[in-house]
């Protein structure tokens, strides 16, 4: 990989949008390392040749501040999360596209950072970079970046993996332990010094979703637990499908500092992001080879969605929670934005 | 099942075997009342044993009119108006036409509202914004005035000239003892919210239990401390007995922690205040004492309306159909309020007790009592 080329000013200036001799530069110097085939950066479209089969598409934007946090960046998060959707729904992420939209002043050496990690994740998730784009927006207009990304994988399911096809007596499990991606954003964002640092969980899900598949466990539905964290994804599947879920809390992964770093600002770790975990949907005769593949890795069992009983019509789209000591609360996704709180 | 969770069965089944009666008791702290919502510790009770939820929200009973002098300072262009993050959502009066009732949309319309985790922040605002008015806006009970005073005291010796304070803290005794007192009180035992014992010390508690002859257990916010707590309040109802007793030991020393009183004392005083809620309680706030009310922000500004400080007229709540006030005085639930999860939502609370994380409808909201 060749070597960056100095550059006159350490910061992006709007001329590196423009489409004349700094964007040249910029590509030149920054971007066109991140290309599988470096040859094809200046075309207007990539040429595929892909697998034969049925393929995913997926397109996410990243936007989050601080744009550097332990364990990650922004440009972890624009690879793992559009090829964790891939994954989500059953498919072998390929290939990706990568949108810049850069804010006038953002230091070139956070960017080359960025570019560094985006190019590691890549590699890291199996995905080419194979088209892009850049923009500089005006000072103010942006926070540092932006960054969007679009990727195609190829679909390893026969069944289609989706929330419609969860029956009664289905198994919950989770990929790992919760929370750490929320906590280390939460502590980049309000400068909390946590000893030890907790770091992001952002990992690609791909090779547990293959080893799920190759175990030969039958996937009804997965999920990333991303934004609203594992709360909002029972609800999620929950509410418009009519399911009862019944979740143990107790069996709930959560790391021991993640926990305490909770209670000390007022969040729940259910409620936070995680950039790494999922929820697995099984049927009933496959929980235990589903929690052979995931326990290695932290997974863990953690409830079912009930039978229909008497009464069952008045429970359909709700999430029961059973706490440790016996009492049960109804599971909300959260509302609002994440406050830490007083005292 | 781990330790923790075996003890707190026990001490349910040991509630159930000493109750012989019904009770009723209120737990002060919107901590705890969060805790028993999260756990559903109030499942695990006795039948005839009921929980009341407490005021002890800071957030909450913090009147309309400081949100307000809050908002009104933010707009200016000069200012950066600072508080904690709970505080930047409590709505105001609302004023119509569009106007944003929380500090949060006042941000949102170009104002420079910022969030704070500690009170020095304010002070390093200050100093990075010399041309900058920075107002803090503080609120919290006895747990966060000794910050406070610490920044009073520092933003003094420093001679600090653009920094003032919203000075809104309250005191929880006489909140306390304006329960009791209030007719129709149902409440017979509290417990007392750990964290404000653990600076104040269990003095005060004292006297209100002698002179209302209730038994007052100063207990934590984890399931196992509740539970210790109401055993231990419950056997004072049973024996007839009314004392102080510290069920969060581990924390709490009778005599608190001596420095943070201390410095709590030498910059604040008792005064009068409005809660939200209750109307003026006597003693029920701290102010500024006399060296350091040049710290006021009302004297600074001088278009702040006089009503933020102790002789504000009582409010009602926001909106005729927010029941917010009988909640903070324990007279009602809130799955008992027509808005509670309908037209009243974390998104869009009608009123600070749906708002703050320690508020007992966002607790009922987030924790899925949905009537």
């Amino acid at each position: 990989m060749a070597e960056p080329a100095p550059r006159a000013t350490p910061r992006i200036q709007l001329a590196h949008g423009g489409g004349g001799t700094l964007m040249q530069q910029l590509i030149d110097g920054e971007l066109r390392r991140l290309y599988a085939d470096p040859d094809q950066v200046l075309h207007d479209a990539a040429r595929l040749c892909l697998p034969h089969g049925r393929l995913a598409f997926t397109t996410d934007s990243y936007v989050v501040r601080p744009l550097e946090f332990e364990g990650g960046d922004i440009g972890s998060l624009a690879v793992t999360g559009t090829a964790n959707d891939l994954a989500m729904a059953g498919a072998r992420p390929l290939v990706l596209s990568l949108g810049l939209i850069l804010e006038e002043g953002l230091e070139l050496a956070l960017l080359r950072r960025i570019v560094d990690s985006l190019a590691a994740t890549a590699r890291q998730c199996g995905m080419a970079i194979v088209t892009g784009d850049t923009k500089v927006v005006e000072r103010g207009k942006g926070d540092g970046a932006f960054l969007n990304t679009s990727g195609i994988g190829l679909l390893e399911v026969v069944d289609p993996i989706d929330p419609r096809a969860i029956v009664a007596g289905d198994q919950l499990l989770v990929s790992g332990d919760l929370g750490r991606h929320g906590v280390a954003i939460l502590a980049a964002r309000h400068g909390l010094d946590l000893q030890p640092p907790l770091a992001t969980d952002c990992k690609p899900l791909w090779p547990a979703v293959e080893a799920l598949l190759a175990a030969g466990v039958r996937l009804h539905c997965l999920r990333d637990l991303t934004r609203g964290g594992l709360a909002s994804a029972l609800q999620e599947l929950a509410a418009p499908n009519g399911l009862e879920l019944l979740v143990e809390e107790e069996r709930i992964p959560v790391a021991e500092s993640v926990r305490r770093t909770c209670d000390l600002l007022g969040f729940d770790p259910l409620h936070l992001a995680n950039e790494g975990r999922f929820l697995a949907v099984v049927p009933e005769a496959d929980r235990q080879r589903a929690l052979e593949v995931l326990a290695p890795g932290g997974g863990a069992w953690i409830g079912r969605v009930a039978e229909p009983g008497p009464g069952a019509a008045r429970h359909r789209g709700r999430v029961l929670l059973r706490t440790p000591y016996g009492s049960e609360r109804v599971l909300v996704p959260l509302s609002g934005e994440l406050l830490p709180r007083i005292c | 099942m781990t330790r923790e969770v075996t003890a707190v069965r026990e001490l349910a089944a040991e509630l159930a075997a000493i109750a012989t009666r019904p009770w009723t008791l209120m737990e002060v702290c919107g901590g705890q009342t969060h805790a028993i919502v999260r756990w559903g510790l109030d499942q695990l009770l006795p039948p005839g044993l009921r929980l009341i939820h407490g005021p002890g929200c800071p957030v909450c009973v913090t009147p309309a009119a400081t949100i307000d002098a809050a908002r009104s300072l933010a707009r200016r262009p000069e200012v950066i108006l600072c508080s904690y993050g709970d505080m930047l959502r409590v709505p105001g009066s609302f004023a119509g036409g569009g106007e944003p009732a929380d500090l949060l949309g006042v941000r949102a319309a170009g104002g420079d509202v910022r969030l704070l985790t500690s009170p020095l922040e304010a002070l390093a605002l200050a100093r990075r914004h010399p041309d900058r008015q920075v107002v803090f806006l503080a609120v919290g009970f006895e747990t966060t005035a000794p910050a406070t005073a610490l920044l009073v005291r520092q933003a003094m010796a420093a001679g600090v000239a653009n920094l003032s304070l919203l000075a809104a803290h309250v005191r929880v005794p006489p909140a306390m003892e304006a329960i009791l007192t209030a007719e129709g009180n149902q409440v017979q035992g509290f417990l007392a919210a750990g964290h404000v014992c653990a600076v104040m010390g269990t003095a005060e508690l004292q006297d209100l239990a002698d002179r209302h002859r209730v038994p007052v257990v100063v207990s934590g916010f984890d399931p196992l401390d509740l539970m210790r707590g109401l055993v231990a309040c419950v056997r004072q109802l049973e024996r007839g007995e009314a004392r102080v007793a510290n069920a969060y030991g581990r924390v709490v020393r009778q005599e608190g922690n001596p420095a943070a009183r201390d410095l709590l004392t030498s910059v604040f005083e008792a005064v009068d205040r409005p809660w939200r809620g209750f109307g003026v309680i006597p003693g029920g706030g701290l102010g500024l004492r006399a060296p350091y009310r040049g710290l006021e922000a009302q004297g600074r500004f001088t278009a702040l309306a006089a009503g933020t400080g102790a002789g504000a007229e009582p409010e009602s709540a926001p909106e005729e159909v927010c029941i917010s006030g009988r909640i903070l005085q324990g007279r009602a639930r809130p799955v008992d309020c027509p808005a509670f999860g309908t037209t009243c939502t974390p998104e869009h609370p009608l009123g600070a007790p749906m708002v703050s994380s320690e508020g007992a409808c966002a607790a009922y909201h987030r924790y899925g009592r949905r009537g």
